[in-house]
């Protein structure tokens, strides 16, 4: 079988124009919690270094996205301290902060650069902790997200997932031809990379549990295939070439295993590739569309999606003993599960009666919360932290990424400059 | 910059210096050093695919209701022509099945390959060798009518034989 996967190599592009390539998606929150902390984002000291990010207003943002901050404008700042014993706790009280974030670059050996920051306490008048992070030039991004990461987790107890990235795919139509892009960019739409351009279809990016590769659908050949490609060496490996539907790919939480849908033997069925040995097992053996499988934590449980009960609804499968149940009763279409890390909370598409929506599925008790009030709501991609669930929408005749938190408190929306934007699939933790 | 690939072989692998990790400062205990993960980027030319040929003649396009994938009555006809024609002149032919935008993608593709199966027994039955048809689904990656509304769909439910 391996000899019939040609390993795909390809060259590709060394760098891409940087300045515009960040920009492509931009950030609106339509709503935010009810009783929001609210955060002061002291601008970064450079002293003297010549940075072109504004380290400070990334961690504003970052935490103005979550929606469970307020951050204090920086205008009305009466000073711009960068470390806690600069800091006059009655200034920031009176204009309302809460907490404070202060801090301060440098450079240090390799040409690399640390940023130490404290976040204080306003109202207990203390410093909560000092941290340190580094990294080269061209990583500031990647510092101001750290930054937020340590922040957001101090004060909500929840781990940060602003140092994540999101695939999706974008379409676009020039002059009567299609442009598929698949890209990777940071959680928060900037520094948009492209992974593979294409004029036919690209589907169903997913992450490799280690972060570093993404498997997904590609129609290249004329045909659909599912291909695994690295993400920092480009490298590319076609999985699967078979008569009829391949697609649907999902990694294992080991990383070892693909699960995903072919259809050779006649109809679309869940399938499990080893990676290792190239070897496929069927797992599902039913005249309907059996597709979507997502694994849950445990390794050995598979959620899909079915219409063997006359709609489509979520089953559960167990890989050893291919017991099947079925979990979803309420609305007349419930499809592609997206599992929250608590392990017991889905995110899926949910119709009641004639709009698809985004919800929430607790398998413990069984309850569907709506989360989304758009139409034609699809795609969910649960945070690795369980805060946010990306997915894709319509505005007007455009496909556009959106979020909403779990609790469904928390909005926002992702604009796309041009073209379709679509299918977000959201990275796990990467450090 | 466009570059081509060649899908057939290992030979032409080409690879750049991979970026990786810059962790070599010690780590204090309250630190995070990132990790350099800097993504590159690929791109692939499928330029001998041709996909701007639409045909638009109804005789070749047969449309479907919502999450259905029954033959309608109206495509009957054409579809007896098409398998006289098949039968009486052998030739290769390529189903290809599509959906609306409703619903999810994967299982769209699922329903556009239902629906294009389904035009493909009809021909079967009327004794075209079912060696000659070719199922390719696109699901609801390349609507022929693009809009979101009832119009718009109902063109976009449809198996095109080529």
């Amino acid at each position: 079988m391996r000899k019939l996967y040609g390993i795909l190599s390809l060259t590709f592009l060394l760098a891409l124009s940087s300045s515009s390539a960040w920009s492509e998606l931009v950030i609106r929150v339509t709503q935010g919690n009810d009783k929001p902390t609210t955060v002061a984002v002291s601008p970064i000291a450079l002293n003297g270094l010549r940075i072109k990010e504004d380290i400070g207003a990334i961690v504003e943002a970052d935490l103005q996205r979550s929606g469970l901050f307020r951050t204090t404008p920086r205008r009305d700042m009466l000073a711009f301290p960068s470390k806690a014993s600069d800091v006059y706790f009655r200034d920031w009280r009176m204009l309302g902060s809460e907490y404070l974030v202060v801090g301060s670059m440098r450079t240090i050996a390799d040409g690399r650069y640390e940023l130490e920051f404290s976040l204080l306490n306003v109202t207990a008048q203390k410093t909560e902790f000092k941290h340190a992070v580094r990294g080269r030039v061209n990583e500031m991004r990647d510092l101001a997200h750290l930054v937020s990461d340590k922040v957001y987790q101090e004060i909500t107890g929840i781990r940060g997932a602003f140092s994540t990235r999101i695939a999706y795919v974008t379409a676009n139509r020039d002059s009567g031809k299609f442009v598929y892009r698949l890209n990777v960019a940071d959680a928060d739409g900037a520094r948009e990379k492209l992974m593979l351009e294409s004029s036919e279809p690209i589907m169903s990016p997913s992450w490799a549990p280690n972060g570093k590769e993404l498997a997904y659908v590609s129609f290249e050949t004329g045909r659909p295939a599912i291909f695994r490609q690295n993400l920092v060496t480009a490298k590319r490996q076609q999985l699967t070439n078979y008569t009829g539907l391949n697609g649907a790919p999902a990694w294992s939480p080991d990383g070892k295993k693909l699960a995903l849908v072919l259809s050779k033997d006649g109809n679309p069925e869940i399938y499990m590739l080893e990676l290792s040995t190239s070897k496929f097992t069927r797992l599902t053996r039913h005249f309907a569309i059996d597709t979507e499988p997502t694994w849950m934590s445990d390794g050995n449980t598979l959620l899909f999606t079915s219409d063997r009960g006359g709609t489509p609804q979520i089953y559960k499968l167990n890989v050893a003993t291919r017991a099947t149940e079925r979990l979803t009763f309420r609305g007349n279409y419930n499809a592609r599960p997206s599992l929250a890390p608590d392990g017991r909370t889905l995110a899926l598409v949910h119709r009641e009666s004639s709009t698809f929506h985004i919800a929430s599925f607790d398998l413990k008790t069984g309850r569907m919360i709506e989360l989304t009030e758009t139409r034609l709501d699809e795609s969910p991609t649960v945070a690795p932290n369980g805060a946010m669930v990306m997915y894709a929408t319509k505005q007007g005749d455009r496909g556009v990424l959106a979020a909403v938190s779990l609790d469904a408190g928390v909005r926002y929306v992702l604009p796309a400059k041009n073209g379709d934007v679509r299918e977000p699939a959201w990275s796990p933790f990467l450090q | 910059m466009k570059t081509s690939f060649n899908k057939t072989g290992l030979a032409t692998i080409l690879f750049s210096m991979v970026l990786v990790g810059c962790s070599s400062a010690p780590v204090e205990e309250t630190s995070t050093d990132i990790e350099d993960t800097s993504v590159q980027t690929g791109q692939v030319d499928t330029s001998g695919i041709d996909d701007s040929a639409m045909a638009s003649s109804a005789d070749t396009v047969f449309y479907f209701d919502f999450d259905k994938a029954l033959l309608k009555p109206e495509s009957r006809a054409a579809l007896l022509e098409h398998a006289a024609a098949l039968s009486s002149n052998p030739r290769s032919v390529r189903l290809e099945g599509h959906a609306d935008e409703r619903g999810t993608r994967e299982y769209n593709i699922a329903l556009g390959e239902r629906r294009a199966n389904a035009v493909k027994e009809f021909l079967v039955l009327q004794g075209v060798s079912g060696g000659l048809i070719e199922v390719i689904s696109y699901g609801e990656e390349r609507a022929a009518s693009f809009g979101s509304n009832d119009s718009a769909w109902g063109l976009n439910r449809r198996v095109e034989l080529k």
